[in-house]
């Protein structure tokens, strides 16, 4: 049955294009690389391969989230811990 | 089983180029992009982390400020905290906001909701203060776990391992309690559209800091903001010998 497959794609072409908003290289340019993909895969009518690209979507959500973690977490890290940054690098300590 | 207060403060994004105002009364915050503070989503994450194991049963996230935070509560209602408090500030009464009324406001709400825990960000981005919690902390007169790393709940008593100048320090408070989430603390999830659908369905409530008994007014006046100063260009030496001359001489050695 294409009907409630055709209920998840929408949701989840409309969660990808609520996190695709922080994308690094634009909101656009994500939007428009969304929408070639969408597009591509139009015309598969069947439920097994439509699951599979529904799969893969939602794994394309969880890399968007840790990107955008690992992108937080390496600004403060690089802001707030510079001391220990310098330390692993063994610069700016005082020798005794 | 008990309940927890979050923190969130609504902050520039981490992301965004600064500006200074020409006047120099401080930064543009017009049109320029918020988000919830760093540490205090490590905050909410930790909160909700105990909530799914157990420990507690309901989160409260609390922001302090005009209409717009109330975006930032939502944001932590989707990431899983069960309601949300308003506690509405505009105007002078915003700008002069600091440490000393949103920990008053905390203390008074920790007692009002009965609250086990209050747990906060270790400090802000925008005024880098960290002293919410510790004030909060000292105006309950609860024990305090700052810089958290690492925390675990064990009966009455929280454990907390916390980061500190040259390594880790474990501590063992009773609750109630304040914390201060440090980074390493967690990995905040991200809001997703469907989760923050859901938190459509949260209610957030609404008061003044006179509800709570509060008084806004601020003993701090900031009398100017500047750019930090430019960095200098380098200096680009042929040899070491070079190098060494020009060290020693501008003093250095």
């Amino acid at each position: 049955m294409a009907n409630p497959l055709r209920r998840e794609v929408r949701q989840l072409y409309k969660n990808l294009l609520y996190l695709g908003r922080e994308y690094p290289q634009g909101a656009d340019y994500f939007r428009e690389r969304l929408n070639s993909a969408f597009v591509k895969n139009k015309y598969v009518t069947d439920p097994k391969e439509i699951r599979k690209l529904v799969d893969c979507g939602e794994d394309v959500i969880k890399e968007l989230g840790t990107l955008y973690y690992l992108k937080e977490y390496s600004a403060m890290k690089k802001r707030f811990y510079e001391e220990e940054l310098l330390g692993l690098l063994n610069i700016g300590r005082p020798t005794d | 089983m008990s309940r927890v207060l979050v923190g969130v403060k609504r902050v520039i994004d981490y992301a965004v180029k600064i500006r200074v105002k020409p006047d120099q009364s401080g930064v543009v915050t017009d049109g320029v992009k918020h988000s919830m503070n760093p540490f205090c989503e490590i905050a909410v994450e930790e909160a909700v982390k105990l909530k799914e194991k157990k420990f507690i049963k309901e989160v409260v996230a609390v922001s302090c400020g005009p209409s717009q935070v109330t975006e930032t509560i939502r944001t932590a209602l989707a990431m899983g905290c069960d309601r949300g408090i308003h506690v509405e500030v505009s105007g002078k009464d915003y700008e002069a906001m600091g440490p000393l009324q949103i920990s008053k406001i905390f203390a008074a709400l920790a007692k009002k909701e009965e609250a086990s825990l209050v747990i906060l960000g270790k400090q802000a981005i925008d005024d880098d203060c960290n002293q919410t919690g510790q004030m909060t902390a000292a105006l309950l007169d609860w024990p305090q776990g700052t810089f958290a790393s690492e925390v675990t709940i064990d009966g009455e008593t929280v454990k907390v391992v916390r980061e500190i100048d040259g390594g880790l320090e474990t501590i063992k408070i009773s609750m109630p309690a304040v914390l201060t989430a440090d980074l390493r603390l967690n990995t905040p999830r991200y809001a997703t559209l469907p989760n923050i659908m859901k938190a459509k369905k949260k209610k957030i409530a609404n008061m003044k800091p006179a509800d709570l008994g509060v008084d806004m007014v601020s003993r701090v006046e900031v009398l100017r903001v500047d750019e930090p100063p430019t960095r200098l260009a380098g200096v680009k030496v042929e040899t070491v010998d070079d190098l060494v001359a020009k060290l020693k001489a501008n003093g250095t050695i």
